[in-house]
């Protein structure tokens, strides 16, 4: 899939200027996020997806020789990779209508399907935000508490249950 | 309040009278002078600014020799036109209890006896919210159980309070932002606040309360979680000492999965306000009319 | 000048005559003081370590002390089922004897006083709580209306029994504009104590078994049949042990009173349990609690049942003119009496009332030793003040004790 008009630019401008845009974006918005929490080394996709020696196929599969740790639960049975990852651009992701975006700006993608869980993350309801609550908000990515590839939010080990009342005793036995 | 004139002169003849008294037992038994302050030290709201300035150097004074460390003890007021309000999103607590350690920490509650002003339930998802289902006592491996939802409680700062209505000696009021405080140095530990309090919000100090002093939050607020003497009644204060200075509760800041919420009612654009304007709230026990200024809301 | 040393003998008398008797007197005396040192030791204890001492947790933050101090508002309030005969319908046989009811009422609101005192969590700063010098949440606090009434009742009482035991003293007739006022002015205040303490209660939304209207008019009812429970054992004693003349009749129509009152109290009871069992809504659960108990735990429903049987059973005893004209029946009855008002007080009222907690927790309360060795001291005090001023009361009473003539 791709736009034919904005492939007429070289690779590093278009990741330029989409990087300026988002970054007007986020300014309006006033929408600070960690930078996202890639796994070491794994990024830019492209030291490896450089368009020359790994062809592109398009071919629905299960990954085997890379990226075989990821499991893929997201959504129906045919959901996959390319449909978040852009093809020809490794270090983007893509929207529906072909828009490349940063990885700076995942939410985006994720509001395509999800936009109430956007609209109230945007408010600051979805989702931990901290911050000052009458100043500067710092806000999380999506992919900071639900992994893309398996977003369903993780079970936690509990904190330990408040001692009964029966218990409470004083210091040295009790009466 | 009680502020008319002849009364408020009468009232500090009694006082300085008390105080001579006082002065003179105090030389023939032997108490320091820390104590006879302590014991004569009259209500938070009536106390000049001078005088309270002295009870702030004495209670840093005495947390000096108790923990070996040195407190501050803020007296930060209201902010001015700001009613907080707090949202718990049903939907999303996983029953972690963070909340309720964090607070532990942050607010300088005693470790044995133990006190937590968060109280998380484990509900039933079939019986809804119903208290005569709930477990608060709950310790699976993994949080969130099938067929579960968690409701933690604390304290509601009720516009319409019970609490504040039955205290004979006035030493709980609610504050111009709404907190409900407590005057740790006024209470008789009487516990009527407690009997009256539809939420099982209060705690007492049936112990010395103990906190380990590497542990202690030396960041304190006088009407919220500085070290408090055994005998009296505290509870949530909305982290007092946090939000006057613009931060959030340490509850909302440590919750994993972001299901509470804090900001200013009187803000149109707070996130409070979108959640009660956009959302599914209810109000806890709301048939009891306490006008509670936490709202617990589903986020889905 | 005259009085103040007039006044100043009754005193040094009155003293006198507490501190010496014959030697059951003094093994009575003795026993008391040995209670109290007892109470003295466990609130020692309690005041350096805390309440933790006590079985009381956040989820039943009162207990034995809070029950035990609204019964004895209830026995304080019963003094007036003496005036009230005595006074109001000028009956002769109780006039002579309305002085020991409130002698009864001081002895009990200095035990209520007392456990108070040792309920909160910070005796030291009881002061408080007093107008003026401290801040009274006068008049919205119902504590802070207890205070009050209390105090004020305490007062009333403590001032027609020392001026009428002066007058007797020194031969004097008592002014009866001084004293019929006060004492026709004892009847509202009784009843204001009990309804006050019962409004302390009731006023809480967030206690649903205690949040009934039915609430006042079931303490006023236990009261004014506990209280001359006590006092007509009393009186029986007195009679036996002093030259007191106290007729028959006196007793029984006090008795007679007993019946109707405990009557009232059991159809109250039955009312607020059908109440609770036909609507049965989730504010079952208190009652049920208390009469059938709850996911388990029984601990409360032999008592609830203990006490309606006593009760019950006082009732028809002293109804039935036969068994109340009987002496050991009379004393039965009295003792059912006692034990069904003194555990549906403490056990019947405060707990069920806290269990389950407002976020649905039972912590299944009992009283640890300390609470009941400093209830047993307290009561060690209230049978010595009113022993004590008995002591002076009676010869007072019978002309053995008056003012010498010099």
């Amino acid at each position: 899939m791709s736009i034919p008009s904005l492939h007429r630019f070289p690779g590093r401008v278009l990741r330029w200027g989409w990087f300026l845009a988002a970054m007007a974006c986020l300014g309006a918005q006033d929408i600070q996020v960690p930078p996202p929490p890639f796994t070491e080394g794994i990024f830019p996709c492209t030291a490896c997806h450089d368009g020359t020696n790994l062809k592109v196929n398009r071919q629905r599969r299960e990954l085997k020789d890379m990226h075989s740790d990821i499991v893929l639960k997201h959504g129906p049975e045919s959901r996959w990779c390319l449909d978040c990852h852009d093809p020809l651009n490794r270090d983007r992701l893509h929207l529906d209508s072909g828009e490349l975006i940063p990885f700076t700006v995942s939410y985006e993608l994720c509001g395509q399907c999800h936009g109430e869980k956007l609209r109230d993350w945007r408010a600051g309801v979805h989702g931990k935000r901290t911050g000052s609550w009458n100043g500067q908000k710092q806000y999380l990515l999506c992919v900071n508490c639900h992994n893309p590839h398996s977003p369903h939010f993780q079970a936690l080990k509990p904190m330990p249950p408040p001692v009964t009342p029966g218990s409470i005793q004083r210091k040295g036995g009790a009466l | 309040m009680k502020n008319d004139g002849p009364l408020k002169s009468l009232r500090r003849f009694l006082g300085a009278a008390a105080a001579a008294t006082a002065g003179a037992l105090a030389t023939l038994t032997g108490c320091g002078k820390n104590e006879v302050e302590a014991f004569l030290q009259h209500n938070f709201r009536e106390l000049s600014k001078e005088d309270l300035k002295q009870v702030i150097a004495r209670l840093e004074q005495d947390a000096k020799r108790k923990y070996g460390k040195h407190i501050t003890i803020g007296n930060e007021p209201a902010l001015q036109g700001v009613i907080f309000g707090y949202a718990l999103d049903l939907s999303r607590c996983i029953g972690c209890r963070r909340c309720a350690k964090a607070c532990v920490k942050e607010n300088n509650q005693s470790r044995d006896p133990q006190i937590e002003w968060i109280r998380v339930l484990q509900m039933d998802k079939e019986e809804g919210v119903d208290i005569t289902h709930a477990d608060p006592y709950y310790n699976p491996d993994l949080v969130p159980r099938e067929g579960h939802f968690y409701m933690p409680v604390q304290c509601h700062q009720c516009r319409n309070a019970p609490c504040t209505k039955v205290c004979p000696v006035g030493a709980t009021w609610q504050e111009k932002d709404g907190i409900v405080v407590v005057d740790y140095n006024w209470c008789i530990g009487c516990r009527y606040c407690m009997a009256a309090c539809p939420y099982g919000a209060r705690r007492f100090n049936w112990g010395d309360p103990m906190v380990p002093a590497d542990e202690l939050n030396p960041v304190t607020h006088y009407l919220g979680n500085r070290p408090r003497p055994k005998g009296v009644v505290e509870k949530c204060t909305f982290c007092i000492q946090r939000v006057r200075k613009g931060r959030y509760p340490a509850c909302v800041e440590i919750c994993p999965t972001g299901s509470r919420k804090f900001g200013d009612l009187a803000d149109p654009k707070s996130e409070i306000r979108y959640i009660l304007e956009n959302k599914r709230v209810f109000i806890f026990k709301e048939e009891l009319n306490t006008k509670p200024k936490f709202f617990y809301f589903y986020g889905v | 000048m005259e009085m103040l040393r007039a006044f100043a003998r009754f005193a040094a008398d009155s003293l006198g005559r507490m501190l010496s008797g014959n030697r059951y007197y003094y093994a009575w005396v003795g026993f008391l003081l040995l209670l109290i040192a007892a109470g003295s030791a466990a609130y020692l204890g309690q005041l350096r370590d805390g309440l933790i001492v006590t079985h009381m947790r956040d989820q039943v933050s009162w207990g034995f002390y809070i029950g035990n101090f609204t019964f004895l508002v209830g026995v304080a309030a019963a003094a007036i089922m003496l005036v009230i005969p005595a006074y109001v319908y000028d009956w002769e046989p109780i006039r002579e004897i309305t002085i020991l009811g409130e002698v009864l009422a001081v002895s009990a609101l200095v035990m209520c006083l007392c456990f108070v005192l040792v309920d909160i969590g910070r005796p030291d700063r009881f002061w408080h709580i007093l107008p003026l010098v401290g801040r009274l949440n006068f008049p919205t606090s119902m504590l802070a209306w207890d205070v009050i009434v209390l105090n004020l009742y305490l007062l009333l009482n403590w001032f027609v029994v020392t001026y009428l035991l002066y007058c007797g003293y020194t031969r004097i007739h008592y002014v009866k504009a001084i004293v019929l006022p006060l004492v026709l002015f004892s009847i509202p205040m009784a009843v204001s104590i009990h309804t006050v303490t019962a409004f302390l209660f009731n006023g809480l939304a967030s206690r649903p078994f205690w949040n009934s209207a039915i609430l006042d008019p079931r303490f006023l009812a236990s009261a004014f049949c506990s209280g001359p429970a006590i006092l007509l054992v009393l009186l029986q004693i007195l009679r036996k042990v002093t030259s007191l003349r106290i007729k028959d009749e006196a007793i029984f129509k006090v008795a007679e009173l007993m019946a109707y009152t405990m009557g009232f109290t059991l159809f109250l009871t039955f009312a607020e349990a059908f109440k609770e069992f036909y609507s049965n809504t989730e504010h079952l659960v208190y009652t049920k609690y208390l009469w059938f108990g709850l996911q388990g735990h029984h601990t409360l429903v032999p008592f609830a049942w203990a006490s309606a049987g006593c009760g019950l059973a006082a009732f028809l005893l002293l109804l039935v003119p036969r068994t109340r004209k009987n002496w050991v029946t009379l004393n039965i009855g009295c003792a059912l009496i006692y034990a069904s008002v003194y555990i549906e007080k403490g056990m019947g009222l405060i707990i069920p009332g806290l269990t389950p907690d407002p976020l649905g927790e039972i912590y299944v309360y009992t009283p640890s030793l300390t609470e009941l060795l400093v209830a047993a001291g307290i009561f060690g005090v209230g049978f010595l003040v009113f022993t004590l001023m008995l002591k002076v009361a009676v010869p007072i009473m019978l002309g053995e004790m008056t003012i010498p003539s010099d």
